[in-house]
């Protein structure tokens, strides 16, 4: 479980975190919300401490993540992964050499058996047989899948993915989406995942929070959604007159008017 | 950003580098390979221009000592101790700021803008440790090893030129090189490596590893790291004179 309470960051005159709380839970998939710019990076990055917050609180389960020294975040961060929006793959090093690093600098396990842990979680995130292969020679999904197989090498009790399926077509970003969601229930790892991709919010929305200029604006999971009457939240994910349709269709549903085929069902 | 705000962030780096390595040996594998990259990487170019530098040395001494009063020995001596004390640290470095300086700028500042540092500092990772201190280390073991080579080829060099263009023979040109020679020389010429070889591999990684924006900084970053560090060098070179000889 991560906590926070009433996050600022500002750079210069720009507020871009306006005093955010939340609480992202163990075991689910924690989804940060909203349209680009809305601060989704910035406060991963602050609770991570890659950016420090000019206010507030942190707490990674029941520890004040805030008053940590140097050291014990470091040693807390050996129990973090996290997905880049580009991915940040090594690019000197080939898709095993990136996967085995955390490996090498943190363990002391023999280089077969780190080796057979590497083609473990390769098989994982479905890339058996692409070890040698360079950064530069795979695609956009397979990135960000080796991102994900780097993340949770050493079993991290906390994933952090920003954006984990910008840039890829909806078939392959529905596989991470999945991918991401079975890996947090299995392991039992708070997950936290910035999107704007309507589907993954519908599908592996356990818990949303909905950010609008840097402000706390909704939070609820993915079938609240679809009762939500808050009119930012409905603008941004049934954006198109598809997805209301589609909205209108799930409360229909949901309320027992129309049954799984679209049929309106009398009463 | 003024120079006292670079300078304090460029110490800060420097001072937040010096950490325990969280496993010895993905460090020393990292240094090692530093030291391929720096050394082994620019050890033609250095070959090429230490060789030539002699060779136009002997030729332009002896254009310039024209009296035959002033004997042949001379030219080896003149040649021998501009290539010791000038030639091969000050100008071997200055095109190593070039070759080594902007590899390393560039490589960190593509390091942070793909985010590849915060990837490493989110493992648990001191990034200023495992990045920058390799590269210096590196850098203080090769380079000065470089401008040994660039002496003895400089030397070498001078020597063929002189028997090339019939200046000097072979053995006159030996004997000068034994008269008047001051072990100093090599010494102080060390020094200088050592310095420049601190400032060529700790600007650059200076301005690689705070780079921000896009590419286009990372070519800007580089230019500037070559730039800085040359002028560097040169500031460098006149306070060593000045306080050494
Ligand atoms: N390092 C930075 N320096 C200055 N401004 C930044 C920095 N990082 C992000 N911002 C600003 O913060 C705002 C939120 O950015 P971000 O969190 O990346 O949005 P998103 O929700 O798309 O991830 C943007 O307006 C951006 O310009
Ligand atoms: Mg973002």
């Amino acid at each position: 479980m991560i906590e926070f309470k009433n996050i600022k960051k500002r750079f210069g005159d720009k507020v871009v975190l306006d005093g955010v709380s939340h609480v992202m839970e163990t075991g689910k998939t924690n989804l940060i919300i909203g349209t680009s710019g809305s601060g989704k990076t910035v406060l991963q990055k602050c609770l991570v401490g890659l950016f420090e917050p000019d206010e507030g609180e942190i707490i990674y389960d029941g520890r004040s993540f805030t008053d940590m020294s140097q050291e014990e975040r470091k040693l807390l961060r050996q129990q973090i992964g996290m997905l880049f929006q580009g991915s940040a793959l090594f690019d000197s090093m080939t898709v095993e050499e990136n996967i085995q690093f955390p490996l090498n600098m943190f363990t002391n396990d023999s280089n077969s058996k780190k080796l057979q842990r590497v083609n473990e979680v390769l098989e994982r995130v479905n890339l058996v047989g692409s070890n040698k292969k360079k950064p530069s020679e795979i695609s956009g999904g397979m990135k960000k899948r080796v991102g994900i197989a780097r993340a949770i090498v050493l079993n991290p009790k906390y994933l952090f993915c920003d954006e984990p399926n910008s840039g890829l077509d909806p078939k392959t970003s529905m596989v991470i989406d999945k991918l991401i969601k079975e890996l947090t229930t299995e392991y039992n790892i708070t997950t936290i995942i910035n999107t704007h991709d309507m589907n993954s919010v519908m599908e592996i929305g356990d818990n949303i929070l909905y950010m609008v200029n840097g402000k706390k604006e909704w939070t609820g999971n993915s079938k609240d959604i679809i009762f939500s009457d808050n009119k930012q939240l409905n603008e941004f994910i049934f954006a198109s007159e598809f997805l209301q349709d589609a909205k209108t269709m799930r409360m229909l549903e949901a309320q027992g008017k129309m049954d799984g085929n679209g049929n309106m069902v009398n009463k | 950003m003024n120079f006292f705000t670079h300078f304090g962030k460029y110490l800060l780096m420097l001072k937040g580098m010096i950490s325990k390595p969280e496993n010895a040996k993905v460090y020393w594998k990292e240094f090692m390979h530093q030291c391929s990259d720096i050394g082994v990487g620019s050890l033609g170019i250095v070959c090429i221009i230490s060789l030539f530098m002699g060779a136009v040395s002997t030729v332009q001494t002896a254009y310039q000592l024209v009296s035959p009063l002033i004997s042949k020995t001379t030219i080896a001596q003149i040649v021998r101790d501009t290539v010791i004390l000038e030639f091969a640290p000050t100008l071997v470095c200055i095109v190593l700021a070039g070759v080594v300086g902007s590899k390393i700028a560039s490589e960190l500042g593509n390091m942070r803008v793909s985010e590849q540092i915060d990837a490493l500092e989110i493992m648990g990772i001191n990034t200023k440790t495992f990045l920058v201190m390799p590269k210096i280390a590196a850098a203080i073991v090769t380079i000065p090893l470089m401008v040994i080579l660039a002496m003895a080829l400089g030397i070498y060099g001078g020597r063929l030129a002189g028997e090339a263009s019939n200046i000097l023979s072979a053995d006159t040109y030996d004997r000068g090189l034994m008269q008047n020679f001051m072990p100093y020389n090599v010494t102080f010429a060390l020094i200088k490596a050592y310095t420049f070889a601190f400032i060529i591999s700790s600007i650059p990684a200076y301005f690689g590893y705070f780079v921000q924006g896009g590419s286009l900084e990372i070519g800007r970053s580089s230019t500037k790291s070559v730039v800085v560090s040359c002028i560097m060098i040169l500031l460098a070179d006149y306070a060593l004179a000045a306080l050494l000889l």
